[in-house]
């Protein structure tokens, strides 16, 4: 993949699309093979490829029973953030949350627990976002909204892997889509422009 | 491992749900225990050891296991995995969280013990401090390993007592009888072969834990 490029990965369920997330993430060891992610060994070097990787899934990875406040400070020094309420202040702000900064998760829509788990994800800055489903359970509304801060992100250069069904925001945001099927690509395209949500609906009904 | 720790701290501060549990529990074995021996001072002294270690492990257990019900919720320890810290630290973090609640909840019922069953506990507990914490570490070093394994089986709440019991006996057995050695007037000397079984077990089985916990974390 080339730096600052948005790719999304549509498929049907058990094509491998989580399982490559959780590979490149290092939440799940490869069992042969080799690769590199963002530069780093992913076989050993996988502390340091885990600083500069941020992972989004259906599930926010929050604590109920924080705030959003305590869950970003959390996950914040667990990456060694330097400047840590500045960070905080940031990634509230990207996700239109610093109204409800202090209130426990548990209170939150699940729309709103999806910004909050995104400005988790991104709170230290890292090189490659990887979201899985991200749309799971969200509404028409927040879904938008949702799309308006990837592309945000997208144009400032940060390189984006998402798995999605959601095929209108896969035109919408990427640059390169894929289809896997049984843990092989079956369509690539690299010209995102030139397609149409209905012939995409064709390839992946 | 000390923002784990912290972590785990605020969020039973606020939920209360680990520490109401585990004392709720110890408090209903010493009441039952009490009124079924009552007036039957000289048997109920015999076996107060028993039913002391039989309150601590059983709450023990319903503590480590709510412990990462935390974190299976919304798959908090995929984050925590996810993050560069050290697998060991996790494991680290927990297991001494894991061991302060079970502390806290020692030290608070076990004066009730002594009210319920009749003991003058003030002279026992410099003796009693060392058992207690030992034994308790012992509980949590291998507990937390355990608790990580079990919880993500869907017969969550039996498979871990399951695992645990086995492996804990050398624990339970030393805990109960230098403890009831304490309780009877016992000389300390007679405690100290039972304290270096926990060491030894305390040693041993941190270690393996801490190094076995990446393996038992991968999938």
């Amino acid at each position: 993949m080339a730096k600052g490029e948005f790719l999304t990965i549509i498929g049907p369920n058990g094509a491998g699309k989580t399982t490559l997330l959780k590979i490149l993430s290092t939440l799940m060891k490869l069992s042969a093979g080799e690769g590199k992610v963002v530069g780093f060994s992913l076989k050993q070097e996988e502390e340091n490829l885990r600083r500069k990787i941020g992972m989004l899934s259906h599930y926010t990875f929050l604590y109920q029973n924080l705030t959003a406040y305590e869950n970003l400070k959390f996950y914040g020094s667990l990456y060694d953030v330097k400047n840590i309420e500045r960070e905080i202040k940031r990634v509230i702000q990207e996700v239109d949350l610093e109204n409800r900064l202090h209130d426990t998760v548990r209170t939150f829509s699940r729309g709103m627990k999806q910004r909050v788990s995104i400005a988790r994800c991104i709170i230290h800055n890292p090189l490659l976002l990887l979201l899985d489903e991200p749309y799971t359970g969200l509404d028409r509304w927040s879904g938008k909204r949702f799309t308006n801060i990837l592309k945000r992100f997208h144009q400032e250069g940060k390189t984006i892997i998402m798995t999605t069904h959601n095929l209108s925001s896969s035109l919408e945001l990427s640059d390169r889509i894929v289809i896997l099927s049984s843990g092989k690509i079956v369509y690539e395209q690299r010209e995102v422009a030139k397609i149409e949500l209905k012939e995409l609906e064709r390839l992946y009904p | 491992m000390w923002l784990i720790i912290r972590k785990d701290l605020t969020l039973e501060l606020r939920t209360k749900e680990i520490l109401s549990s585990m004392f709720i529990f110890t408090l209903l074995v010493m009441v039952i225990f009490n009124f079924s021996f009552q007036g039957e001072k000289t048997d109920i002294k015999r076996l107060s050891s028993g039913i002391l270690w039989v309150a601590f492990t059983f709450a023990g257990v319903l503590g480590l296991s709510r412990s990462f019900i935390f974190e299976k919720n919304e798959h908090c320890l995929d984050g925590l995995l996810l993050s560069p810290i050290d697998r060991g630290s996790i494991y680290l973090g927990k297991m001494l969280a894991n061991l302060i609640f079970m502390l806290i909840v020692e030290a608070i019922i076990f004066p009730v013990f002594a009210v319920f069953f009749d003991f003058d506990i003030l002279y026992l507990i410099p003796q009693l401090i060392p058992i207690f914490f030992l034994s308790t570490l012992g509980f949590a070093a291998v507990g937390t390993l355990l608790s990580a394994i079990s919880v993500n089986t869907r017969t969550r709440e039996i498979m871990l007592p399951l695992l645990l019991f086995p492996v804990m006996v050398p624990v339970i057995i030393s805990a109960v009888r230098s403890t009831a050695n304490i309780l009877k007037g016992g000389p300390f000397a007679e405690t100290v072969s039972w304290l270096k079984l926990l060491i030894a077990f305390d040693a041993i089985f941190l270690v393996i834990s801490f190094l076995s916990f990446d393996f038992v974390m991968e999938e």
